[in-house]
């Protein structure tokens, strides 16, 4: 076996790069997700084994040695027994550059609730795009989804060049079509790339059939896009949802001093937005209370006293003063909260079968934090195809919609387009604890605030 | 406050995190938020490199406190005597309660049969379905990577199951940003995948950086073996070679540690860390693919096993 591959030393030097792609069968969606993997030697000899041999059972190509990469992503038993793709499946895969995680959404059954999840945590998204028929309803729908998620980035891949002899005048009028409906929803950075997945071009390798086309191969931009973290949220302010606090006293880890931990106190959580320092002033929000503001005296990591810490990192707070802090509270910079308001309003990917009604009870889970609320109005239903709010009296299982919301207690909420993390929340049935809804903060509304 | 520090990782060096350092984030959210969550958490623990990965996660959440769980081992009765030393140690050093559910007692009850090939994996599920019953925990940590196989791919990280432990893959609930949705009804009970985004590569990056011990047979040794369905086999009291199966001494480790009876060893001259994380990256196999034999039975053997509770 040979070693002179990976440095281990050099493997902290990348950075993890989180993307979904959304598109049907019918767009080749499976196969440039198989070329990708395939094509950037994520798959191994087993696998490719497995996948001629199934190959060569059903014939696919016929030519000897044919592979059908769909097969790389085939999941479950009933997927392939139906040939339909259930849920969103993760894969994974490295370069010298960077490690993806690839959340591979299917398009066909309840493509909302499922770009809806892999777009939630993506860097970006890559939408599909049949270059025979050129940008669809459906193509539109992706867009509108990713657009309302805020998903930093938009790769639109054209696939099937090939099968239109490379033409440079459809690739430029798919490409037009796209910047089009791009402006319209508010994408500010949609990139177009010409690709066949099935033969390989510009998928991994740039391809000698598109001599038109410059810009980059569709692996050569995931490389080299800015990721969440990079992004600025530019100097977004400190959040940190408090999961638990940290008071081993009796229950200290084997081997620490008792004395030393005799009145330690943190609070743990992940930095889910902005930077903090030791002797930063933060403020602590606790639902139904005053804010109260303090110092921060210490940041650990596991025993790494650290200077400071930014998102996404998992780390527990010492504060100065010794007030009652819980789980469900909230940390930030200080003087940047928002006032805790117990109305909003939202956007409401409807997720359950059961379709929503005012009037309906549900519990919120923002950040660490989980109350009641009742929804006091459906206020429309939106429109994937104009991306406009029409009328709505309920919104049914894949809606989008927007609803009015009031909290058993007063919240800081922060519109999603502010700050993706804690302008986030779930709507879950109290009864049988299903996930209704994702939900994302239009706004609060300081009048229906408890006083 | 001084601080005894416990813990050897790098201080991040620069404006952004490194892969291993995000995946620690996400991973002890998830831990910090099942405890938080849940009544009565237990954590999968059989001292195979994945789960001592995961428990080596989990003191790092609950720094200075100790981890506030205890752990849990099917036991299948033919797992490698050095690691279940191992194991013990491992429980003994973070002060933790091990909780052991034996595959062997149910076969000697006559409650399992003992299968035609020898394969204890199966046998697992009931006694760990039995153990979670018992003591009624309502979170079992386990740690099960996306990478492994195509059924776990598509499972969420926190995955609900109802009384028999079975997953329904139709029928999940969606997993949105960083919130994880954990409520069940009684008699349900969650599985949490922690490490669920990692891969084998990450995971030895992980051991080597934070030195982290493992059992020794993951590194390089001399051993009796043979071979069988393409596999070194262990020569062990549960594993005989059968007619024309020769025996012969090589140089070898494993690259998962389960069932005697159904993992194989690879030939293999990593002898530290560093030539671990050589040999991983470098490997033209998947590490289910080249160990595994109860996961060759079937496309599906490990769909097929979740869906009966198995983890």
């Amino acid at each position: 076996m040979t070693t002179e591959l990976l440095d281990p030393a050099a493997a902290a030097t990348g950075t993890l790069f989180r993307f979904a792609t959304a598109g049907s069968v019918d767009d080749g969606k499976s196969t440039l997700v198989g070329r990708l993997l395939h094509d950037s030697k994520a798959i191994l000899a087993d696998q490719l084994e497995s996948v001629a041999r199934t190959s060569a059972d059903r014939g696919f190509g016929g030519e000897a040695g044919g592979l059908d990469l769909a097969l790389l992503t085939d999941g479950l038993r009933a997927e392939r027994e139906q040939g339909i793709t259930i849920d969103v499946a993760y894969r994974y895969f490295a370069t010298d550059r960077r490690t993806f995680i690839l959340a591979d959404c299917p398009g066909h059954v309840q493509y909302t609730r499922n770009t809806v999840t892999g777009a939630s945590t993506a860097d970006a998204v890559v939408v599909l795009v049949d270059a025979r028929k050129g940008v669809l309803e459906q193509t539109r729908r992706h867009l509108s989804v990713v657009a309302l998620l805020r998903v930093p980035h938009v790769v639109v891949a054209v696939n099937k060049i090939d099968l239109t002899g490379y033409s440079e005048e459809v690739f430029a009028r798919i490409e037009a079509d796209v910047r089009r409906v791009a402006a319209e929803l508010g994408l500010h950075d949609a990139v177009s790339i010409p690709v066949s997945a099935l033969v390989g071009d510009n998928v991994v390798e740039r391809s000698a059939h598109t001599p038109w086309y410059t810009g980059p191969t569709l692996l050569e931009l995931l490389e080299t896009l800015p990721n969440t973290d990079d992004e600025p949220d530019g100097g977004a302010a400190f959040r940190f949802p408090v999961q638990l606090v940290l008071r081993p006293q009796g229950a200290l880890a084997p081997g620490l001093d008792a004395e030393a931990f005799r009145d330690y106190r943190a609070y743990a959580g992940q930095v889910v937005a902005g930077t903090v320092r030791v002797g930063d002033a933060v403020t602590v929000l606790t639902p139904g209370q005053e804010p109260r503001t303090t110092t921060v005296t210490g940041i650990d990591a596991a025993g790494l006293d650290l200077d400071e810490a930014w998102a996404p990192q998992s780390v527990a707070l010492r504060l100065a003063d010794e007030f009652d802090v819980a789980r469900g509270d909230l940390i930030g910079a200080a003087g940047t909260l928002p006032a805790p308001t117990a109305a909003l309003s939202a956007s409401l990917c409807w997720l359950a079968p059961r379709p929503l009604r005012p009037g309906a009870k549900v519990l919120v889970k923002h950040g660490t934090a989980t109350v009641r609320a009742l929804v006091t109005a459906v206020e429309g239903r939106l429109d994937l195809d104009t991306f406009e709010v029409g009328p709505a009296g309920e919104l049914e299982l894949n809606d989008i919609g927007r609803a009015a919301l009031r909290l058993a207690a007063p919240l800081p909420l922060e519109p999603y387009a502010a700050q993706r993390r804690t302008g986030a929340f779930l709507v879950i049935d109290p009864q049988d604890g299903n996930t209704l809804a994702a939900g994302m903060i239009t706004a609060g509304t300081e009048a229906g605030a408890n006083p | 406050m001084t601080l005894t520090h416990a813990y050897e990782a790098p201080a991040p060096a620069g404006e952004r995190l490194g892969v291993l350092d995000t995946l620690e984030a996400e991973s002890i959210h998830i831990i910090r938020e099942v405890v938080a969550e849940f009544e009565r958490p237990a954590m999968l623990f059989s001292g195979g490199k994945d789960s001592v990965v995961m428990l080596h996660l989990a003191a790092k959440a609950f720094w200075p406190g100790r981890v506030p769980f205890p752990v849990l081992h099917v036991d299948t009765g033919h797992n490698f005597p050095e690691v279940l030393d191992f194991r013990d140690r491992t429980v003994e050093r973070l002060g933790l309660k091990l909780v052991v559910g034996s595959v062997q007692e149910y076969i000697d009850r006559g409650e399992l049969a003992e299968r035609a090939d020898g394969t204890r994996n199966p046998l697992q599920t009931t006694p760990l379905l039995d153990t979670i019953a018992a003591h009624r925990f309502d979170a079992v940590f386990g740690g099960g990577r996306r990478d492994e196989d195509k059924a776990r791919a598509k499972e969420r990280i926190l995955s609900l199951r109802d009384e028999f432990g079975q997953w329904d893959p139709r029928n999940q609930r969606p997993e949105l940003w960083n919130l994880y949705n954990g409520r069940h009804t009684v008699g349900q009970h969650v599985r949490a995948f922690p490490i669920s985004n990692w891969t084998e590569l990450d995971i030895w990056r992980y051991i080597a950086r934070e030195g982290i011990e493992l059992p020794a047979i993951y590194y390089a040794h001399e051993r009796e073996v043979f071979r069988r369905d393409g596999m070194w086999r262990a020569v062990g009291e549960f594993s005989q070679p059968g007619p024309g199966e020769e025996v012969t001494v090589r140089t070898v480790r494993y690259r998962t540690v389960g069932d005697m009876s159904c993992t194989g060893a690879v030939l293999s001259e990593a002898y530290t860390v560093e030539d671990v994380v050589r040999e991983v990256a470098a490997s033209t196999l998947t590490e289910r693919g080249a160990t595994r034999a109860d996961d060759r039975i079937s496309e599906a053997a490990m769909e097929d096993r979740k869906k009966d509770g198995y983890f």
